[in-house]
């Protein structure tokens, strides 16, 4: 219908525009409008309420001279990375097993895929059970006789990002397993059987063929692992509360606590920009590059 | 059978009368375990027991989860009717933003002033002479907790008191015992130091440093000693691997701890393991050195509505949480003291009664939930968290970071 | 072992598509690398739900006391019936059973309504694209990474203003808007890979905008949709925070009674409750999984292209 007769510009494709609208108003009215309003609020002293008392940059100066934060942004970093990598690495091989033809695949996907159906706040208490060493993996081992076995990620403030890193792929690499498999299942038999005919070796087929083939879906997983991980939050409190000490704190964390805890919505605003700066200095010139380009088969 | 008939009768016009203004009153708070609903639903009873009705909005966790909820709801202008909230200064700004409703009123017909004991409580749910919130029970986190046996099966008696309990250590140690219980969460530690502080240092100091804010004070040697103990107690629990305090209270239970610093509501978990206050386990008030109550507690505020019939029923829901037969019904369940001193607790347990007479005694001081803001607090739950977590942080490192905080304290 | 075997040979009768080398024996080097490695990293997965599903059926005192590990002494379902039926939230003392149809209420309109709307955005910007599309894309995207919590009050404001504040339609659309960005994403790009040919073909066909999203869209990308309704039916059915902050008590989800069982700050924690209400609070998403992981099947998309 679009293309019924040439049109004027503005009601060339008016279907994809009015199928649009919901779209457009979620971006500029709730994601720039709170935004922006967020903004407003991070140079002010709003503590319980939002208040329009305008303080400069104090809250900035409070937010960087706080080895709290310092240490969130730390730890966000060395938990993104790791994160990112295992996620994707993972997912990726788990889709590629089950995605063999084997028998079962039913019941081997929702054993991955389960742990993301329950919530954080208690089954962040199962893996502080199990990496406690007191009655957890540590105890099990040392009592079986290897007296010098040493496993306390949680309590030892050196590794315990990665105690955190443990319980989170656990959660969350089901559903990127799943994404995945719905990007292989995406790909046509042909292309396999092309593959096969000129004799290259299935890991070949899958680096060079496959895996270009799925960037899209490789790029929502990047979006949802790294979206998830700038907000990781339940994950930290349920396993930790940020600590021992101060040590796995991280900024979303950082965030809540100055918003209800400390009822600081001023700091907490502060903190929350920095943080989506940081985001959007990182993605909108990549999204520009990779969705305003020209379009991709 | 007439009698029968006359009681029919009465209730009947009971109904009658009631059911006319008769209004539902939603009331959130966080009160949801065994214990603390059961102490709830002496509320629910009173209130309704005056032909309202008492709809219950319970959502769990104080601080995180409750509170922006409820914040929302109010600012949202669809408010509850009533809510709890910690009272002190973190509901100042709702009061001064006109959200809550002004009690003033009835708190002078119900002789509020006099009869609420100690007058700090109410002093906390005073703004500008006008008083907007109930204040409904005192907890006070000025306790060490013990376990007698462990003490016993190494050959030592009892401490009564810190130093004791401090010389008793290593013995404890000896036996891979940890001698102090610690949970990792921040609030915990910040417990621990505050109640070393009043212990060691006395009330003066205490008051000067978090109600004055005097940083110079907070740096002096006399605080030091304060930070020396910490030190101390961080040695002492360093292999206390929990993060939740009724998990800390568990090792004290099964012998896995000498002790626990920690508020009264440590008991109730006594008591469900079935232990005996005196025989199994002692409780040391002010860490058995300065024996005093420090009145943290809970209140009530009722947020402004238009609606009267509303506004009639707050106003009741408010005399009925202070009356003396709710009071005592509602703090037994609840293993709080009762915020009005003529009231009499009968069946309170050893620990209770010693928490009833330092109340007598008038040694009390104020939380500092009431003297310092929500944001201050929470720099000072920071610092001790690290503190007790990082070998590597000294106590004259700490002290300063303190005496800093304090300083610039609001 | 015995099992596996079984698998393994069943496998190697029913393998006629094309994957790798063709497997000669049961026992091929191929099939113990995959059962096997499925079968670990199973075992890694399934050891958190051991250690609750083996909590839940303990009493308290064999939770003070015992090993985390060990199999219940004494079996007993008092937890999990006290988590459906009994738990208090405050006064109401009839566990989870009282959020269960309010978060059924809740779960249905809004994974619909974001799935419907978020799959035409994809399918709009992938295929349709008009000018500044993009720029309200990018938006979005930047939008999935802004920590939720931040944006309470600023919607508490909107929600008051339009009069949807307190309502079971202003939940849904949070859940619609807060869902968009991710959802939208995954369907743009899931579109996007569909071959241009299919499109340019049904144009000439003289399919509109609708024609084309209907009847060639949606049956080729059944496996997205399954993903995208896992993410949804998850993130909303276990939704707390905007439950409570933007309905009333009597629209209150079911993770309001689970928040209340296992969030309560003083007195005994039950873990042995905690660990089953997780449980049966977990139950409905899994059941989605395992029932729409069916439409999982090879061959939907090349059937389509064929057919």
């Amino acid at each position: 219908m679009a293309a019924a007769r040439a049109p004027a510009r503005w009601h060339k494709n008016i279907s994809a525009k009015i199928a649009a609208i919901p779209m457009i108003t979620t971006a500029l009215v709730v994601f720039i409008g709170g935004t922006a309003w967020t903004v407003l609020y991070s140079f002010t002293s709003s503590k319980l309420l939002p208040k329009e008392k305008f303080v400069g940059l104090a809250q900035y100066d409070r937010l960087w001279s706080s080895s709290k934060w310092l240490i969130s942004i730390e730890n966000l970093a060395i938990y993104g990375f790791f994160s990112l990598i295992f996620s994707l690495l993972i997912g990726f091989v788990l889709a590629a097993l089950l995605d063999q033809k084997i028998r079962f695949e039913d019941t081997f996907r929702t054993i991955l895929l389960y742990p993301f159906a329950l919530s954080f706040i208690v089954t962040g208490l199962a893996w502080q059970w199990i990496l406690n060493p007191d009655f957890g993996i540590q105890h099990v081992v040392r009592s079986m006789g290897f007296e010098n076995f040493d496993f306390d990620p949680l309590y030892n403030p050196d590794i315990v990002i990665y105690g955190i890193l443990i319980a989170g792929l656990w959660q969350g690499t089901g559903l990127i397993m799943c994404l995945m498999l719905a990007g292989l299942r995406g790909i046509d038999e042909d292309i396999w059987k092309a593959a096969k005919i000129d004799g290259i070796p299935m890991w070949k087929t899958y680096i060079f063929i496959v895996i270009p083939m799925m960037r899209g879906i490789f790029i929502t997983a990047i979006v949802l692992i790294a979206s998830g991980i700038i907000k990781v939050y339940d994950l930290v409190v349920a396993q930790t509360g940020g600590g021992p000490g101060i040590a796995s704190e991280v900024p979303a964390k950082y965030v809540y606590d100055s918003m209800f805890l400390s009822q600081n919505l001023g700091q907490g605003f502060a903190a929350s920009t920095m943080m989506l700066v940081t985001v959007a200095i990182i993605v909108v010139p990549w999204a520009y590059l990779e969705f305003g380009g020209k379009r991709r088969g | 059978m007439k009698a029968l008939r006359a009681v029919f009768a009465a209730t009947t016009a009971l109904c009658a009368a009631t059911a006319a203004n008769a209004t539902d009153l939603e009331v959130t708070h966080w009160w949801t375990s065994g214990g603390e609903a059961a102490a709830v639903a002496e509320f629910a009873k009173a209130f309704d027991a005056t032909g309202h009705k008492w709809v219950d909005g319970a959502i769990a966790g104080s601080g995180g989860t409750a509170r922006p909820i409820m914040i929302s709801r109010i600012t949202g202008g669809d408010p509850m009717g009533a809510t709890q909230f910690n009272h002190g200064r973190q509901a100042e700004e709702l009061v001064e933003a006109g959200l809550m409703r002004d009690l003033t009123d009835i708190a002078k017909e119900g002789n509020w002033a006099e009869l609420v004991r100690p007058a700090s409580l109410l002093d906390s749910c005073t703004l500008d002479g006008k008083i907007y919130c109930v204040p409904v029970n005192i907890h006070s986190p000025q306790w060490l907790w013990l376990n007698n046996s462990v003490y016993e099966d190494a050959g030592i008696p009892v401490p009564s008191n810190w130093d004791e309990f401090v010389a008793a250590a290593p013995k404890l140690q000896e036996k891979g015992i940890v001698p102090l219980a610690m949970g990792q969460q921040p609030w915990q530690t910040t417990l621990a130091f505050q109640v070393l502080m009043v212990a060691l240092t006395g009330t003066d100091v205490f008051m000067k440093v978090f109600d004055q804010k005097d940083g110079e004070l907070a740096a002096g040697p006399e605080v030091a000693k304060v930070f020396a103990a910490a030190d101390a107690a961080r040695q002492m629990a360093k292999d206390s691997n929990v993060q939740a305090w009724n998990d800390a209270t568990n090792m004290v239970i099964t012998g896995k701890a000498g002790g626990q610093i920690m508020g009264d509501w440590a008991q109730g978990e006594f008591q469900v393991a079935g232990q005996v206050a005196g025989k199994d386990y002692t409780c040391l008030p002010g860490l058995g050195v300065n024996e005093i109550i420090q009145t943290g507690g809970d209140a009530f505020y009722f947020p402004a509505v238009d609606d009267a019939d509303i506004t009639a029923a707050q106003g009741e829901l408010a005399k009925v949480m202070i009356s003396p037969e709710t009071q005592v019904a509602f703090n037994l369940k609840k293993g709080s003291l009762p915020v009005r001193g003529d009231v009499d607790l009968a069946a309170a347990n050893d620990c209770m009664r010693k928490g009833l007479d330092i109340l007598a005694k008038g040694n009390i001081i104020p939380g500092t939930d009431q003297l310092m803001s929500a944001d201050s607090n929470q720099q000072v739950n920071d610092l001790f968290v690290e503190f007790f977590n990082n070998p590597s942080m000294t106590a004259e490192d700490a002290q300063a970071l303190f005496a800093s905080i304090i300083g610039n304290a609001d | 072992m015995d099992n596996v075997n079984q698998n393994a040979s069943a496998v190697s009768t029913e393998m006629v598509g094309p994957r790798g080398q063709k497997p000669t024996k049961v026992f091929s080097r191929r099939n113990i690398m995959i059962y096997g490695t499925l079968i670990v990293i199973s075992l890694y997965y399934l050891l958190p739900l051991y250690v609750m599903v083996v909590t839940s059926l303990k009493g308290m005192p064999e939770i003070r006391l015992g090993n985390i590990f060990s199999p219940p002494v004494e079996i007993t379902f008092q937890p999990w019936v006290k988590a459906w039926a009994e738990a208090c939230t405050g006064l109401n003392c009839d566990g989870l059973s009282r959020g269960f149809f309010n978060s059924v209420r809740i779960l249905v309109p809004s994974v619909i309504l974001s799935i419907i709307i978020a799959s035409i955005n994809g399918y709009a910007l992938a295929n349709w694209r008009f000018k500044g599309a993009e720029t309200f894309f990018t938006i979005l995207i930047v939008g999935a990474f802004i920590p939720y919590q931040v944006m309470i009050y600023p919607i508490v404001i909107l929600l008051r203003e339009v009069g949807l504040y307190g309502s079971l339609t202003g939940l849904v659309i949070v859940h619609t808007i807060f869902g968009m960005p991710i959802l939208t994403l995954l369907f743009r790009n899931y579109f996007a890979s569909i071959p241009q040919e299919l499109f340019k073909a049904a144009r000439v066909d003289g399919a509109g905008f609708w024609g084309i999203y209907f009847r060639i869209m949606i049956p080729m990308s059944l496996p997205i949709f399954v993903v995208a309704m896992i993410l949804q039916v998850t993130g909303i059915w276990n939704d707390f925070l905007f439950g409570v902050i933007y309905t009333k008590p009597d629209l209150y989800p079911m993770t309001v009674q689970l928040n209340n069982i296992v969030n309560s700050t003083q007195g005994v924690k039950e873990y042995n409750v905690n660990m089953a209400a997780t449980i049966l609070t977990g139950l409905v998403p899994l059941l989605v999984y395992f029932i729409s992981g069916k439409l999982f099947v090879r061959g939907i998309a090349a059937g389509a292209v064929k057919g």
